[in-house]
């Protein structure tokens, strides 16, 4: 690891003053891919604003129609809050599936989709239900906050504050983990508004990260049943092609998954 | 049997410091005024070295030094050696190209070293060697076997002709040709066996320091065997000679092989320590460990087996080329040759076998002994050939093997083995009927009914270890004996040392062999320490690989312990005033049989240092050592049953049960031996479904991470079903057979037989990745 300046914010206002003061500034929240990217050299910021024991940015809250999780919430507290298995069951499991215990102990929503990891479970249950991310700025929905592979709509010191999700009707994930890093290889998120709506995001397939599958949502709001998803036709064009998955291999996954999700959301 | 003697499964007397954080291992190690190593690594998979430019990083705080390969050969630090000499079928000598330690001219795998920094701190270190520029001129690349062999191909090394290291052969090939004409059934495979990376927990590392006062260097090294290592580095490497060097190898995280080699970066903090007048210390990195620990496997085989109209072998003929990467490490010629051919009689009467082996350079990490080493790639042919002979023939698989077992021992094999003992049809039956292998139909026909994939696969394993008979490993090359040592050192009180050549580095020698002396004395384990991992301690001795430890490191220590007791009683007899004859040993006693007169262990001990009341002409003290050097190999082997349910949808491969039955002979410790077993079974699963290793056309290393790389995981594997059968072997007192890869050697094929039963597609590589059996499933439903 190259040498950094390590700082520990306080409030939200801190941590962007600190960011901006740096010359090549990053937050750190759980640091769960920071941290090894700066172990392996790749990543040498100048300043680390570590935001994880900001108070105003842990913490888990629902009105009746809207789960709100902010942003330096471990992965652990939410695969076991109760508000979040009540108001969507889906994101607790989604949740729970992130890495391995060290990892949610310490990893955080917010790190997730800020990174945008292609492969990240967490984007799939933000674009699927259709959630807004919160910052220190302004507010951005799920759909055009992920920009592409590692990218997102945040500027330069923009600090996600946390993420609101509309509580839907019906929702689930089905995941198929990547046999070495566990990450997501193929991962589908369903989700069916209460007004009727459905969505569905896959992560871990598409070059181009997390997107929604129209075809899947149209066969889904006309009949919600995995059966529905027979006829579709998923084309491997624009997926991921690699040594744990071929691009036909991922298009098949993307509706098995569906499928099972679902099965799952009944 | 004592509570804590032999067939006592007694927990671990290390774990207690190694669960508790206390162990002290390499990295541990902390000297005044050490500096850190950091190796300027070449990118490129072959490349010449143009320019070494160290003028920035000398300039960087904390740098001490960057030294190179030029300085490397100006001392005359010679190059690493191959210990093992192999002779094609045309009679000539291996071609084996040099290896310096760091490359002064060409570097021909990715993550060779060019240069080293010696700096204050760790990350200094590395900062600096960043800042190395190196002038590469890049040349073209082979980065697999079919490459490397084709017409026109780039060449590694001007000393190998076409990449070829040596093409060798093994067996009558015109009786087996003969026997292939004339059979009645002939069965043909194409095999890759997968390339894997070791990655022992702990990774390797040095702390080396000069004492320029005692013209002296100390290493502290990740080793399995060190002394072994003293004696490359004294008499291959020039960097001391024996006396004036002292290898230590204190508690080291695994090893599976990879540790038994002397590698560049050990010689070269070595040599640096006395360049800088200072300690060394290096630690490898993960990304390190992946690029330079040498790997294991890597095959590509052809084979014909040739059946009688009654189903029993007539012949065996094999070709292999074996990848032995950029460099010949240091047992490497061995493992495809004399431990892999060796074996490919398997359980089975095979009249007559015929192997030829090409080892070929390639620009990729250097390859070399891996758990099982040769056996497993062996036992894997014979495996998957035996599972598709009874699928072509359409007999059933487990008594297709049972027609042609060899039941009647010893049994000289066509390929220089001669086995010893055994009972395959017992562990066949009992593996059959641990997993309820005839209930297996209906549950097929239950899975099919829920859309799953049952099958189920046997592994019928036997392999050679407790290596070996120095006579016979001589005749065939090698450059060592395989013998082991053992000291007993009585002390005054009665306590007892064994000073062993083995090296633990997770068996649980401390606790197996303490079980072995304190069953012969009748005491308990905690008055026996074991010693080990010392030169200056410990007696020269050869180390611990190849299951070697219990059948021939352990028998060291019996033939030492005869000696004490022998001598134990004369003392006791004469303090007793009873005739020699007369003493027997129990329970800590020196007991005249028959009376009630007894001596306690103590006070026999006093009395031979105290010396003041021995038999005439005795010499005081007690104290006895053992050179013990075995008369053949042994020969574990057992039945490995594996069930799974494919998901044809994903390509997901689900364990259903997965039984060993084996024979070890005598074991010491049963709990332990499971422990073993268990290991094993993971990594054979690993290669089997999970450990790819892939480098792509320009010799990267695609799969240097565990991002990439899969290795098993607790969730990955099954809950095992280890069981054993029992011949006791005969070659040594205990009847112990050694236990440390069978679980590895006998378990890629039973999965790989079980998966492709599943899917009724031979056509499947390994490791047998979800989205490979996916394609294999869909290339199934194509034909179809």
């Amino acid at each position: 690891m190259h040498e950094t300046t390590y700082h520990r914010a306080s409030s939200v206002d801190e941590a962007a003053t600190l960011y901006a003061k740096g010359s090549e500034a990053r937050y750190l929240a759980g640091g769960h891919t920071l941290l090894p990217v700066m172990k392996q050299r790749l990543a040498s910021p100048s300043d680390l604003i570590d935001i994880a024991k900001i108070k105003d940015l842990v913490g888990i809250e629902a009105t009746g129609d809207t789960l709100t999780i902010k942003a330096a919430t471990p992965y652990f507290d939410i695969a076991t809050s109760a508000t979040v298995k009540s108001a969507i069951p889906a994101l607790a499991y989604l949740i729970s599936l992130v890495g391995d215990p060290a990892v949610r102990h310490r990893g955080t929503i917010g790190g997730s989709i800020a990174n945008n990891d292609p492969a990240a479970d967490s984007p799939a249950a933000l674009l699927a239900l259709d959630a807004t991310v919160k910052t220190n700025k302004r507010s951005i929905k799920a759909g055009d906050f992920f920009k592409g592979l590692f990218t997102t709509a945040l500027d330069d010191g923009e600090l996600i504050t946390a993420v609101s999700f509309p509580i839907p009707a019906k929702a689930a994930y089905a995941k198929f983990p990547h046999p070495a890093s566990r990450f997501a290889l193929t991962g589908v998120f369903v989700a069916k508004t209460k007004t009727g709506d459905v969505r569905v995001a896959v992560t871990g397939a598409s070059q181009g990260g997390v997107m929604r599958m129209p075809a899947i949502e149209a066969a889904l709001k006309a009949n919600w049943s995995a059966s529905a998803i027979d006829g579709v036709t998923v084309s491997d064009q624009g997926l991921m092609d690699d040594l744990h998955g071929t691009s036909a291999y991922r298009a098949n996954l993307i509706k098995v998954m569906a499928q099972r999700a679902v099965t799952a959301a009944g | 049997m004592s509570v804590e003697g032999i067939g006592a499964s007694v927990v671990r007397k290390e774990d207690k410091r190694f669960i508790t954080g206390k162990g002290r291992y390499v990295d541990d190690v902390r000297i005044h005024g050490m500096t850190y190593a950091a190796f300027v690594r070449s990118p490129h998979a072959h490349a010449k070295v143009k320019r070494i430019d160290p003028s920035e990083a000398l300039k960087m705080p904390g740098v001490v030094a960057v030294l190179n390969g030029q300085q490397l050969a100006d001392d005359k630090v010679g190059n690493l050696i191959c210990g093992w000499m192999i002779h094609s079928k045309d009679g000539s000598p291996m071609k084996m190209g040099a290896w310096p330690a760091m490359a002064p001219e060409t570097v021909r795998f990715v993550g060779q070293a060019v240069a080293v920094v010696l700096a204050e701190s760790r990350n200094q270190a590395r900062d600096a060697a960043d800042a190395v520029v190196v002038d590469y001129e890049e040349l073209p690349v082979v980065a697999d076997v079919r490459a490397a062999i084709a017409p026109g191909a780039p060449q590694l090394h001007p000393e190998a002709p076409g990449n070829i290291i040596y093409d060798w052969v093994i067996g009558d090939e015109a009786a087996t040709d003969a026997a292939i004409k004339s059979a009645a059934h002939l069965v043909s495979i194409d095999l890759i066996n997968n390339r894997l990376v070791p990655n022992a927990m702990e990774p390797r590392a040095a702390v080396a320091d000069y004492d320029a006062a005692e013209d002296h260097y100390t290493l502290y090294t990740t080793s399995q065997n060190p002394h072994v290592a003293r004696l490359v580095l004294s008499a291959f490497y020039n960097i001391a000679p024996e006396h004036k060097l002292r290898v230590i190898a204190p508690d080291v995280g695994g090893g599976f092989g990879s540790k038994i080699y002397i590698y560049p970066e050990e010689m070269v903090a070595l040599w640096a320590s006395k360049k800088i007048q200072r300690p060394v210390k290096w630690t490898a990195d993960r990304t390190e460990s992946f690029l330079t620990d040498a790997h294991g496997r890597d095959h590509i085989t052809h084979a014909q087996m040739a059946f009688d109209k009654d189903h029993k072998i007539v012949g065996l003929k094999v070709k292999t080329h074996a990848n032995l990467g950029a460099y010949m490490s240091l047992f490497s010629s061995s493992v495809p040759t004399y431990l892999y051919a060796t074996l490919l009689s398997g359980q089975y009467v095979i009249p007559n076998i015929h192997a030829e082996v090409i080892s070929v350079y390639t620009n990729t990490t250097p390859v070399d002994a891996y758990r099982g080493a040769g056996r497993p790639e062996a036992s894997f042919l014979v495996e998957r050939l035996m599972e598709t002979a009874a699928r072509q023939l359409k007999v059933n698989p487990a008594e297709l093997r049972r027609k042609n077992f060899i039941t009647q021992f010893p049994y000289q094999t066509p390929v220089i083995m001669a086995y010893d003992v055994g009972d395959f049809n017992a562990s066949l039956d009992a593996a059959k009927k641990a997993i309820d292998y005839d209930g297996f139909p209906a549950r097929k026909a239950k899975a099919k009914q829920e859309g799953k994939l049952r099958g189920i696969g046997l592994s019928c394993y036997i392999e050679a270890c407790g290596i070996a008979p120095s006579k016979a490993v001589g005749s065939l090359g090698a450059g060592v004996g395989l013998w082991e040592s053992a000291e007993v050192r009585v002390n005054p009180v009665g306590t007892i040392e064994i000073l062993t050549g083995s090296h633990s580095h997770g068996q649980g020698h401390e606790t197996t062999f303490a079980q072995v002396v304190a069953d012969r004395l009748g005491i308990s384990i905690g008055q026996v320490a074991i010693v080990h991992g010392d030169t200056d301690k410990v007696q020269f001795g050869m180390g611990t690989y190849g299951s070697r430890s219990g059948p021939v490191g352990l028998t060291a220590i019996v033939k030492a312990m005869e000696k004490v007791e022998a001598k134990a009683k004369k003392i006791a007899a004469h303090q007793l005033e009873a005739s020699e004859g007369d003493i027997v040993i129990e329970d800590g006693q020196f007991k005249v049989a028959g009376t009630d007169k007894a001596i306690a262990l103590p006070m026999v001990a006093l009395a031979a240092y105290t010396a003041h009341n021995l038999p005439d002409g005795m010499e005081p003290g007690l104290k006895e050592s053992a050179f013990y050097d075995p008369t053949n190999f042994t020969f574990p082997a057992g039945t490995h049953i594996c069930e799974v349910e494919v998901d044809p949808n994903t390509g997901k491969t689900t364990f259903i049960n997965f039984v060993a039955a084996d024979d070890f002979g005598r074991m010491i410790n049963p709990m332990i031996v499971e422990g073993q077993v268990h290991g094993g079974l993971a990594q054979g699963i690993g290669q089997a479904l999970l450990e790819g290793t892939v480098y792509d056309d320009n010799g990267q290393l695609v799969t240097a991470s565990f991002m990439d790389y899969t290795m098993p995981r607790a969730d990955d594997l099954p809950s095992f079903n280890v069981s054993h059968t029992t011949t006791l072997c005969p070659g040594n007192p205990l009847g112990i057979k050694g236990c440390g890869e069978a679980g590895a050697i006998g378990s890629s094929a039973a999965v790989i037989n079980a998966i492709t039963d599943a899917i009724g597609n031979d056509n499947l590589v390994m490791p047998a990745t979800p989205v490979r059996v996916w394609n294999a499933v869909h290339a199934k439903q194509a034909a179809e």
